[in-house]
């Protein structure tokens, strides 16, 4: 007899066991993607009961999202993009930089700087809302008022402790011989970080890429924070005010909230294998 | 450290210079490389920190603070409204962690193993671990609807249970938010023990089998004595995560009906942007990580006992 699994579930045939199998897998999916479904499918459906969703599509149509429009819901959308566009963008330079530091060099502090960075990972985001919302406002020394700005939004998710800490760790896999022989022949520090040390590192980018996007898309207390005029909101936190309109009832918060839903997915589906491995280096080691 | 070691011995004075020259270099590019980091974590984490534990000895106002020691605390520890809030949190976060471990951890026995079809089952059970907080509470509310014909009351319909309220009444709201964070934090728990799954020892299975050991006690004695720490690690994750909870809240009741789901985030963001009593707010944040660092604190001390 093999043992693969500790119940040992797999081995088990027979049409009893094979119903049972069935039942508790279809179950299982049923609950976790049923709510999803739902929204997927009343999103596409024209006449809406506010009480309930549609769970077959019997009435297709476009027209929650073309009326979507008239409320701005593209325009959250476009917010949301540039706000995870730019702050991945920074968010993944910020890591590379700093773990080829921490993984590639020795120096003075460097224990102090790995505590810091784990502060800040035990650190809730929600604790130090209320301060941040004035340190936006008054950015000390430089005296600039990030509130209302693209820039508030993006410069808090710039550093992000967990990218810092798995890119570390990934780098310091890279053989120091190649930076040696590099080195030797006379190649600088950027050079080596361009050149070597980061073509190699190409997994653990898409590990901080995924991981990276769906945090930042998720944001919503530093959004909330941030932009107190409609024209600045991400379309999270745009959701609420949707839902409110009596005349329209809830399809067009049906499609902005698929809309909100679909890029976290499926960035999720794409990069399924980085982000299984993210998971657990991230949970097990941290 | 490799320009030290390309040195050549030998050599007196001159290369020893050039070795520290080079050391010093090797630091200097060291912190120039983590400096970004370093600057945002310092506007964004570090100042704000220092900042709310400054605010909250302070009474607020627009022009200046005033010193009030540990008023705003004592505010905080004695307002009936701040204690109701801290038992919510304390409530949500407990039922949310040990709902979502005890079913995560059988959901992960279940869909152990290498099946093709057992993947497809993982990948689609995920997926609300990735979802967007706040577009997955609107589905859920829509879903909570108290009428008849709601989704939920349909469902339960079936199996005979009378409608519910839901997140419309005082008695049930707090227990609804717990059931979709529970919804969403399973998923998570059951990717990493199945994690945790891949590392148990093989042979031991069989060697139980041997001896001819029950399913019940091979997984009692071997399993589950395996999945200790990645236990102790989910805990203390999603307890942390428990009491920091607002997004959930905010959007399916924001504290309502009547206060009977405010928690301790809910509040202070009602204090600190709609009442702008940031003193008061900032204290509460404190409260909150203080909360948190006991929390994780106690969870490492339980498990070095355990491991003993």
């Amino acid at each position: 007899m093999r043992f693969d699994s500790a119940l040992g579930l797999e081995a088990r045939k027979g049409p009893v066991a094979t119903t049972g199998k069935v039942l508790i897998y279809g179950l299982m999916v049923v609950i976790f993607t049923g709510p999803l479904v739902g929204l997927l499918v009343s999103a596409f459906t024209k006449t809406l009961d506010p009480t309930s969703f549609t769970l077959w599509p019997d009435d297709v149509t476009l027209e929650n999202f073309i009326q979507a429009g008239e409320k701005n819901v593209y325009l959250y959308l476009l917010n949301s993009f540039i706000v995870v566009g730019f702050g991945l963008l920074l968010q993944m330079l910020v890591s590379v930089f700093a773990a080829y530091s921490l993984a590639r060099k020795r120096f003075r502090g460097m224990t102090f700087v790995l505590l810091l960075m784990l502060t800040t990972m035990m650190l809730p985001e929600e604790i130090i809302a209320i301060p941040l919302s004035l340190v936006l406002a008054d950015m000390p020394l430089l005296h600039v008022n990030l509130i209302g700005t693209y820039a508030g939004m993006i410069l808090p998710v710039g550093a992000w402790g967990f990218s810092i800490l798995v890119m570390t760790e990934f780098m310091k896999e890279v053989p120091v011989e190649l930076e040696e022989a590099a080195r030797i022949d006379g190649a600088g520090e950027l050079r080596i970080f361009a050149t070597i040390i980061l073509p190699l590192c190409r997994p653990a980018l898409g590990v901080i890429g995924v991981f990276g996007f769906t945090m930042i898309w998720d944001q919503y207390l530093l959004p909330l924070i941030v932009a107190p005029e409609s024209s600045m909101w991400t379309l999270p936190i745009a959701l609420r005010s949707l839902r409110s309109d009596e005349e329209v009832g809830i399809g067009i918060l049906l499609a902005a909230s698929l809309l909100a839903l679909l890029p976290s997915i499926i960035a999720f589906l794409a990069f399924q294998r980085q982000f299984m491995r993210g998971l657990t280096s991230g949970a097990i080691k941290g | 450290m490799t320009t030290t070691l390309t040195q050549a011995p030998g050599h007196t004075a001159a290369p020893h210079r050039r070795a520290r020259r080079a050391w010093w270099q090797g630091s200097l590019v060291a912190w120039l490389f983590l400096a970004p980091a370093l600057l945002l974590f310092l506007y964004f984490k570090f100042i704000p920190m220092v900042l709310g534990l400054w605010k909250s000895f302070h009474e607020v106002h627009y022009i200046s603070d005033t010193w009030v020691g540990l008023d705003n605390y004592k505010t905080i520890l004695t307002d009936s409204e701040f204690a109701s809030a801290i038992g919510h949190s304390v409530v949500l976060a407990l039922g949310t962690t040990l709902g979502s471990l005890v079913l995560g951890l059988g959901f992960a026995l279940l869909i152990e193993g290498p099946a093709r079809y057992l993947w497809f089952v993982r990948t689609a059970a995920f997926l609300p671990v990735v979802t967007t907080m706040a577009a997955v509470a609107e589905v859920w509310r829509i879903m909570f609807h108290p009428a008849d014909s709601g989704m939920l009351n349909t469902i339960i319909g079936w199996v005979g249970i009378d409608p519910q309220p839901w997140l419309a009444s005082e008695h049930s709201s707090l227990w609804s938010i717990m059931l979709m964070s529970i919804w969403r934090g399973t998923p998570y728990d059951m990717m990493i023990f199945l994690a945790g799954l891949v590392g148990v020892d093989r042979t031991l299975y069989e060697a139980a089998a041997v001896d001819g050991a029950s399913t019940w006690r091979r997984l009692r004695h071997i399993t589950v004595p395996a999945l200790r720490s990645v236990f102790w690690i989910l805990f203390t994750l999603a307890a942390i995560r428990g009491l920091r909870v607002f997004v959930e809240v905010y959007v399916l009741t924001n504290g309502g009906p009547n206060g009977s789901s405010e928690v301790l985030m809910t509040l202070v963001y009602k204090l600190g942007f709609q009442s702008n009593d940031l003193g008061v707010a900032s204290a509460g944040g404190i409260v909150l990580f203080l909360a948190t660092l006991v929390l994780t604190v106690v969870a490492q001390v339980l498990r070095r006992r355990q491991a003993e």
